[in-house]
């Protein structure tokens, strides 16, 4: 039944040509930038994409709900401005070290709460998000507290990344890595199991899965993608403040994964991509934003529930209806 | 000691009346609809922030009470009709979605109709605190407990009661036998989200004089709120005056003997405990009497 739905299993040739595809996007994408203003905008939606990549792993094939998982990219940006800007690490060392320590918390984490469905495991990763933040905002001696603090720039032996150019190819470049890494992960016996959970729980365990480990195994690969995007994102603006670790920023980041398409990779970058974008033109509503912003969130949960990438997809493949699982 | 041990148990209590009126209403709509209505907290900011406006406007505040209640009411009747109602049978993340964007939205709505200020409403009997037991009572927090008191009466006489209370537990039980005894379960719907509704505006005047309101308390009284509904036990109503007012002294204990920059990451800190170890909250398991 997967054959036949778009973004599940699909033969090893479309595992190339969709991040081939991807690819001469982003090749081709700064012939049409007229300013580093565009750069800038598109370093944010690779940045919010590679974190949306990895929750789309959780959410739309394991389908498990995450609403805090803000708190890790939180963890990731200030695990990496700590270590530089305190203790003068080296970004990239600073990078390797965090990194397995957001996936060890998350496995801590994960443990116990993943075993909660529905409503009660929302309510916990929110109840996680929002304690990581508050701790992070509280703890003005490491974090700066409300103020924020600044980062040093990403180098890497000797050569300092600057520049919105630089970053862009940077950013692209982990962004199809990225890609490819959860296009593999799908396709693997992990990738199986999880979409076999989300269609029955009951079924799956039936099946022989480990279904407690296949979803703590998501979780924590999730948490790692969110916390390198954190990383990037602290030493690409330099500055970071607790905002971007807020409930507000985890909703931010599942509307984009359901709005993008939920179990479709592509789907999440696209939703990454226009969500990101959608600020950028509403500040021309100026005092409007929020309320239209409001707006579009609920009209296309409302209208068009599947999301983007998969309802756009049913609409040009005309193979009926399709089975993407609720 | 004892003292101000008396001092953050009223203090406690005051809050937890707060959170008990909105875990209410987490709970009745989540009984009717299996929905969790995660802009339950922007009623209270609505029923705050309309009443103070409109005592400003000249009206006296009882005319001011009634009217922020019934507009709050109307706002939870249009969020079902045009935003619930068309999405029925969409999954859990979809439905969220939905209502946090209703939440974004009327906060949108609020600052463009209001503003950005921080506003108090006048206490409702003067402000001259009382002395009981040692602790200092404002007016304004009997006014809590007691109007909180009366409301949970209130519901537990419709839902005991009346027809209609018991159309409310029946859908909640089996929305298809419901159904087929003959009961409209769309305006059970429409009523539980507008009772809620106007359970959370309650909530918002009634402390908007104690801790004022502004465009933005909704998030985190909508939050605390569902912890208590959590820790009650979700969907069960006294579970979720119980949970309200633990949390509300846990939260106002702690952040008189511990740490007060953490007062607000205690409720979360209960609700992960409470989600880990006993997930159906302390009265979860007694179907015997749900709201």
């Amino acid at each position: 039944m997967s054959r036949t739905a778009p973004g599940f299993a699909q033969p090893a040739a479309h595992r190339i040509r969709g991040p081939a595809a991807l690819a001469l996007c982003i090749a081709l994408l700064p012939l049409a930038f007229a300013n580093n203003y565009y750069y800038e905008v598109a370093v944010l939606v690779g940045l919010n994409a590679i974190t949306c990549v990895g929750l789309n792993l959780l959410v739309g094939y394991a389908g498990q709900i995450s609403l805090g998982h803000a708190g890790f990219f939180g963890l990731g940006a200030y695990g990496s401005a700590i270590l530089t800007a305190r203790y003068g690490w080296p970004p990239l060392g600073a990078l390797v070290a965090v990194t397995p320590g957001v996936a060890a918390l998350a496995y801590l984490i994960g443990r116990p709460i993943l075993r909660l469905k529905g409503h009660y495991l929302a309510m916990a990763t929110l109840g996680m998000g929002v304690i990581i933040s508050i701790v992070i905002a509280t703890e003005d001696r490491w974090t700066g507290g409300p103020d924020g603090m600044s980062v040093p720039p990403l180098s890497v032996f000797g050569f300092t990344l600057q520049g919105e150019r630089a970053w862009y190819w940077v950013v692209g470049g982990c962004l199809l890595l990225a890609v490819w890494l959860a296009l593999n992960l799908i396709e693997s016996p992990v990738g199986r199991a999880l979409r076999a959970l989300h269609g029955s729980e009951v079924g799956a365990e039936v099946a022989g899965i480990d279904s407690a480990r296949a979803k703590l195994m998501v979780f924590v690969v999730s948490a790692v993608y969110a916390s390198a995007a954190g990383s990037l994102a602290a030493h690409y603006s330099g500055f970071i403040t607790p905002s971007k670790v807020t409930f507000f920023h985890s909703i931010e980041l599942v509307t984009m994964v359901v709005f993008g398409g939920m179990a479709s990779v592509f789907g999440a970058v696209a939703g990454a991509a226009v969500l990101t974008m959608l600020p950028q033109f509403l500040t021309l509503f100026k005092e409007y934003e929020t309320v239209v912003f409001g707006a579009v969130m609920m009209g296309t949960m409302i209208f068009m529930p599947r999301g983007l990438v998969p309802s756009l997809a049913t609409l040009f493949a005309d193979r009926g209806p399709s089975k993407v699982p609720p | 000691m004892t003292a101000q041990f008396a001092q953050y148990l009223v203090t406690g209590l005051t809050v937890g009346a707060v959170y008990a009126l909105v875990a209410l209403g987490f709970s009745i709509i989540y009984n009717a609809s299996q929905v969790i209505n995660f802009a339950q907290g922007e009623f209270v900011m609505v029923g705050g922030m309309c009443s103070v406006w409109l005592v400003d406007q000249g009206v006296p505040l009882p005319a001011a009470v009634v009217l922020a209640v019934a507009a709050a009411a109307l706002l939870g009747l249009a969020l079902e009709k045009f935003a619930v109602e068309p999405a029925r049978g969409a999954p859990v993340v979809t439905l969220v979605i939905i209502t946090i964007g209703a939440s974004i939205l009327l906060r949108g709505l609020a600052t463009l109709v209001w503003d950005k200020k921080i506003h108090a409403l006048k206490p409702f009997s003067g402000e001259a605190p009382l002395q009981v037991g040692g602790a200092v009572v404002l007016p304004q927090s009997l006014w809590v407990l007691g109007v909180t008191l009366a409301v949970v009466l209130l519901l537990s006489w419709f839902f005991g009661r009346t027809l209609l209370g018991k159309a409310l537990l029946a859908t909640s039980h089996n929305r298809l036998a419901a159904q087929l005894v003959g009961i409209s379960v769309r305006n059970v719907m429409l009523l539980s989200f507008s009772l809620s509704a106007a359970l959370g505006a309650v909530a918002g005047i009634l402390v908007a004089p104690i801790t004022f309101t502004s465009w933005d308390v909704g998030v985190m009284l909508g939050l605390k709120g569902f912890a208590a509904a959590i820790l009650g036990g979700l969907g069960s109503g006294a579970g979720a005056v119980l949970g309200g007012m633990v949390l509300g002294i846990a939260e106002s204990m702690s952040a008189g003997y511990v740490s007060s920059a953490y007062k607000d990451a205690i409720a979360f800190v209960i609700l992960l405990a409470v989600l880990v170890f006993a997930p159906d909250g302390l009265l979860g398991r007694r179907v015997a009497e749900r709201v």
